[in-house]
């Protein structure tokens, strides 16, 4: 009697949570799970545009390695960016995030000012930026002038134009500096006041208060920020479409280029999964680094 | 007494130099932006000019009427509004309906299915994004709103549902209890009571995603193939290619007019915004 009373309760909740959590499943299955599985089979084949093909085992896998030279040259900057990008957005929206946790007047002023490139960041201000970094006619090079400096040609530029991405989006990470500062002033003031009556410099409370009590929220924007400047993509294919001489062709950009460019739907997969297993890779050895350094609280 | 006051001087060097670097950032904020505006009223030849001229000699206003004009603006416009709309109110309402699956109901294999959403936020899109073209290509979807929309009433994102489900788990179950004895049904208890209690957490999400959409580009340019169903953003990259080069003037007249939506409701939903920040604040 009891017994059948308690799974009936769970039969009800069993009920609800399905279809409360139906539309999502839906989606997870269909736009998710079936396509993670599909594209690695795609991978597999050599299926063109119209989404038919045939099965040529690795042969995907073993062009994108050895034959087509883009894929290396890609997969080098897409790196190199990730390594610009994660660290000096960490290092940077953590500075200024302590910086506007520092009691200031108009904070809120300081606030929209840093979101608001965050939030308009967009093809508007892409394109804003390929104005400003024009090599003969730009802001840039112009304030450069004035201190006697001739600035490079910028985007059109192979040494600087990879560069000049990782600048026009670090002006944008309003978001992570204002995630940063939430994180902050979560810590308990009572913290710095004994630390201050011990006599700990700023410097000093920063690396034994500040940082260790924001490694969750360092530790989750950079496992974010890793996935996504791992798929960096509009930037480089609005302003450059991958030159000067491939120096900014990224990852996503071959992917996006042989399968709605060249209709080389089971290559343009081949080379995703490649993304993937990189993406993955590295997230979960950061991950597995995190009992190390992440503090959790008690 | 001394130590006193020169640990006085250090402190208002250090504020000092906080509000210098502040300042300095701020310059750097909002410079790139007030370039651009002043662009979009110079003709090309002043434009066109090293050392260029700070304050334009002719304010030609006309860019935006004639860079507005060029390609059916107005159009992508209302496109743009149109997707936006649809794709927030869906993420809002499915993500709490969602969201409220996960809270609330406890069964076997409800953890299993609550990490794998969180786990979703980590997966590269490149590796869904073919199969998933070929799946509405073969649906006759493509070049249609139906993939930009879609998703957004499957969940609209597992960060999304996230925030939601956090919040849920603050509501004490009493709630549920009483409106269960008043004989109300788990449907009913969820619209009238849960719904409006997390509508703080209904309107970041709507501000965020209003925003998101407005600016995103990767989908529609995937999808969106004939020009008069353009968005804003891939008209504008469209229009970039065309004559970014030529007509720099109007084209920054065009991008400045994207951005004001947005800004507008920057402006007016602040609030909301900073909310929604320190919700993401991610801690356990």
């Amino acid at each position: 009697m009891k017994k059948s009373s308690i799974s009936g309760f769970e039969r009800r909740n069993t009920k609800n949570f399905y279809a409360f959590i139906s539309p999502w499943l839906i989606g997870f299955l269909v736009l998710t799970v079936y396509p993670m599985f599909e594209s690695f089979r795609l991978s597999l084949t050599d299926t063109g545009f119209t989404g038919t093909g045939g099965y040529i085992g690795f042969a995907n896998f073993l062009t994108a390695f050895t034959a087509d030279t883009r894929y290396w040259i890609s997969f080098r900057n897409t790196l190199v960016y990730v390594l610009m990008f994660v660290p000096l957005n960490l290092i940077l929206s953590f500075f200024l995030g302590w910086l506007l946790s520092r009691k200031v007047r108009c904070l809120g002023f300081f606030r929209s000012v840093f979101y608001i490139p965050y939030l308009t960041a967009g093809v508007a201000v892409t394109i804003m930026w390929g104005w400003l970094f024009n090599g003969s006619y730009g802001l840039i090079n112009y304030v450069l002038s004035m201190f006697g400096i001739s600035g490079p040609n910028w985007l059109g530029d192979k040494n600087t134009a990879l560069m000049c991405i990782v600048l026009m989006n670090l002006w944008s990470i309003g978001n992570n500096i204002l995630i940063m500062l939430s994180g902050i002033q979560d810590i308990p003031q009572s913290y710095y006041e004994s630390a201050e009556i011990d006599g700990a410099s700023t410097f000093r409370q920063i690396f034994t208060i500040t940082i260790p009590l924001s490694t969750p929220t360092i530790f989750f924007n950079l496992v974010i920020g890793i996935i996504n400047a791992f798929q960096l993509f509009n930037q480089p294919y609005i302003l450059t479409d991958g030159g000067p001489v491939d120096s900014t062709r990224t990852m996503s950009m071959l992917v996006f280029q042989n399968a709605f460019e060249y209709g080389k739907m089971g290559y343009a997969s081949a080379v995703a999964w490649t993304l993937f297993v990189a993406i993955m890779a590295i997230t979960l050895i950061v991950q597995s680094t995190s009992r190390k350094w992440v503090f959790y609280g008690d | 007494m001394r130590k006193n006051s020169s640990y006085r001087t250090r402190r208002a060097v250090g504020r000092t130099l906080v509000y210098i670097i502040l300042i300095l950032c701020t310059v750097i904020s909002i410079m790139p932006f007030l370039w651009m505006i002043l662009t979009s009223v110079k003709s090309t030849a002043e434009a066109y000019r090293f050392p260029p001229s700070i304050i334009p000699k002719k304010w030609l206003w006309i860019n935006y009427t004639n860079g507005l004009g060029k390609a059916n603006f107005l159009l992508f416009f209302k496109n743009t509004v149109l997707v936006s709309l649809l794709c927030t109110v869906g993420t809002v309402i499915s993500a709490q309906v969602v969201a409220y699956g996960f809270a609330r109901f406890q069964c076997k294999g409800s953890k299993l299915w609550y990490t794998l959403m969180m786990a979703t936020m980590m997966l590269p899109s490149q590796v869904t994004l073919i199969p998933q073209y070929l799946l509405y290509l073969k649906m006759g979807m493509v070049d249609t709103y139906w993939p930009l929309i879609i998703p957004a009433w499957l969940g609209g994102g597992a960060f999304n549902i996230f925030l939601f489900i956090q919040f849920f788990r603050t509501l004490p179950k009493e709630l549920n209890e009483a409106a269960y004895i008043d004989g109300a049904s788990t449907l009913q208890t969820f619209v009238h009571i849960m719904m409006p209690s997390v509508k703080s957490v209904s309107l970041c999400v709507l501000v965020m995603s209003l925003v998101y959409n407005w600016n995103d580009f990767f989908q529609p340019l995937i999808y969106i193939n004939s020009t008069q169903k353009f968005t804003l953003a891939i008209g504008l990259q469209f229009l970039n290619s065309s004559m970014g080069q030529t007509k720099i003037g109007q084209m920054m007249a065009v991008a400045v007019t994207t951005m004001i939506p947005v800004l507008i409701i920057f402006f007016l939903c602040q609030r909301y915004f900073i909310e929604g920040i320190k919700m993401s604040g991610i801690k356990d």
